[in-house]
């Protein structure tokens, strides 16, 4: 019994920090967007307008729920649910610091792959049950894109599987305290960069939420607190995936041993949110500067473009490791 | 042979036996960029010589350059060796075109102007608190003027009435005991008012002007339908400020 309320609590002190950091994220994105075209950006709401999400949050759930009355109203309230579910699950296999994980899965980047594939339900059923064309087309262009570089991003992490030789996170972390992946493997970081814009359906990749031509893609139908659902598990992937990046590619929380402490300052935890930050930041510069390209060209650039790049960066860097007699 | 012909006709040549003779394409070609290669220094005429600085043209084939307007005008294109024969003579090699999408060279560019942007103080006027200028013709909120002496000026001649394309303006007058012609009614519905500014200019007397005051919104409609009343109150607000626009627009009207 105490176990489970043990369980229970370390499960809410992940949770309760992931949604105030997808809160932030949104006043980052906001933010960051208003600094880049030069203007103020959200500004009253607390100090430099930094409690605006909460105040979006409380706007959102007071206002009413709208469902079509065509919908296929299980489906259309499941749909959500499975989104948050699936984002938030995402965080168990996560290192925050030595040893500071929900789970040191052994096969944790399995998981994620396997969860970031699971996140197609929620835009699937969402689009389908809502009953609207809208909707409809955002999904299905989100399932095609999803898929698509779904193939790049798990690409893209074999390689570095290859060279840690594990599938835990703990392990991929460790293997770069001489140096960070990124160095080694910028272009596999290029293209993994590209994958997980695409993933999170962010621009120039967010063609299932094309506001100027689907309304607002597969959530169009969504409103109120359910909406407000969908929102916090796409900013919760883009955090997630920020993180991801950092601890794949920036050696997580790794940093020098001298920074390290034993106060109640865990150094580790800043180092990692600080490179996550690097990459929330850039997801964001991303999005004020690149235009939403179309469909047709989004696929194609996948399977024409990405997909032979990462299949040659697979031969190569076994290839490599094997002359060289680098295998771990 | 070659060598003696000039070389307009040599490339001339090449490209008629490249197309009609039996060469393979592979030597074609080969000859084809040989050619290129060997006439790209002559784009450079040759009267840019020390010569020219005391403005003596030196002795050139009349076939090579015709005009010697400026460095660039050469003879026609069949005279430019080699200018027909390499099609990849403009623009950016394959290698550079290569660099560019493999590097994202553009890409990073737009990054980069976007991160310029980012670091920039915004232009963002907190509106409320501050106010950007207004131009002394600014059509704002309408004001009926009064003399200094406290008479108003309006004479009811009722031309603004008839200018006004939306017809927001009623008048009506009738003579005062000292008869002279006042109104006793002027309204204007300002939900009708395009402010345009025709009633300020078609005033005989600057009794009707639009002041630059723009913040009077209301919570109900009937507080837009103005009457003479509140039309001179507006006015006598605003008069020093009215008279002061006025006067620094004057010489333009």
């Amino acid at each position: 019994m105490l176990q489970a309320l043990y369980l229970l609590l370390e499960g809410v002190t992940v949770i309760v920090p992931v949604l105030l950091a997808v809160a932030f994220m949104t006043i980052i994105e906001r933010k960051v967007l208003a600094a880049t075209q030069r203007r103020v950006g959200p500004n009253t709401v607390g100090y430099y307008g930094i409690l605006q999400p909460f105040s979006d949050a409380l706007k959102l759930i007071i206002k009413e729920t709208v469902i079509p009355a065509q919908a296929n109203k299980v489906l259309f309230y499941l749909a959500p649910v499975l989104a948050i579910i699936v984002s938030l699950l995402g965080w168990a296999v996560v290192p925050f610091g030595t040893g500071l994980a929900l789970s040191d899965f052994s096969l944790g980047v399995i998981y994620t792959l396997t969860l970031s594939s699971f996140g197609i339900y929620g835009v699937l059923f969402a689009g389908w049950s809502a009953n609207s064309k809208y909707a409809f087309l955002g999904s299905l262009r989100a399932t095609a894109a999803l898929i698509s570089y779904e193939l790049i991003l798990s690409s893209a992490v074999i390689i570095i599987i290859v060279l840690t030789g594990s599938f835990n996170y703990t392990q991929i972390i460790e293997s770069q305290i001489p140096v960070w992946f990124i160095v080694p493997l910028a272009p596999i970081f290029i293209l993994f960069f590209i994958a997980i814009l695409a993933e999170t359906s962010r621009v120039p990749f967010d063609l299932q939420e094309a506001e100027s031509e689907l309304v607002a893609g597969f959530f169009t139908e969504h409103s109120s607190i359910i909406f407000v659902l969908f929102f916090l598990a796409e900013y919760s992937s883009i955090v997630l995936f920020s993180t991801l990046t950092s601890i794949l590619f920036l050696g997580g929380y790794n940093c020098p041993m001298i920074f390290i402490n034993d106060t109640y300052l865990n150094l580790e935890s800043v180092i990692l949110g600080l490179k996550t930050c690097i990459f929330c930041f850039m997801f964001v510069w991303f999005r004020s500067t690149f235009p939403r390209i179309r469909t047709d060209q989004i696929i194609k650039f996948c399977w024409v473009s990405l997909l032979p790049m990462v299949m040659a960066f697979i031969i190569l860097v076994p290839c490599l490791l094997v002359s060289f007699d680098w295998i771990v | 042979m070659r060598g003696f012909l000039p070389r307009s006709a040599q490339s001339a040549r090449i490209i008629s036996t490249s197309m009609n003779a039996n060469i393979s394409s592979a030597r074609a070609i080969r000859i084809v960029w040989r050619t290129y290669a060997s006439t790209t220094n002559t784009t450079k005429p040759a009267f840019e010589t020390p010569h020219s600085q005391t403005h003596q043209v030196p002795h050139l084939p009349e076939t090579h350059i015709k005009s010697f307007g400026t460095s660039k005008v050469m003879a026609g294109p069949q005279d430019v060796p080699g200018a027909a024969v390499n099609p990849y003579k403009d623009g950016p090699s394959a290698l550079d075109k290569a660099m560019t999408s493999f590097l994202f060279t553009e890409l990073i560019r737009g990054l980069w102007i976007v991160l310029e942007q980012f670091f920039r103080p915004p232009y963002t006027i907190m509106y409320p608190f501050e106010k950007g200028p207004l131009s002394p013709r600014f059509r704002g909120e309408h004001a009926l003027r009064r003399y200094p002496n406290g008479e108003e000026r309006c004479i009811a001649c009722k031309l603004c009435e008839a200018i006004c394309p939306a017809q927001a303006i009623t008048i009506e007058s009738e003579a005062r005991q000292d008869g002279s012609r006042r109104t006793t009614r002027y309204d204007i519905d300002m939900t009708k008012c395009i402010y345009c500014g025709f009633c300020q200019e078609a005033c005989p007397v600057d009794a009707i002007v639009e002041t630059q005051n723009q913040e009077f919104s209301t919570e109900t409609r009937e507080e837009l339908l103005y009457n003479k009343e509140k039309l001179l109150a507006n006015g006598d607000r605003a008069e020093a400020e009215i008279a002061a626009n006025l006067h620094s627009e004057h010489v333009y009207r």
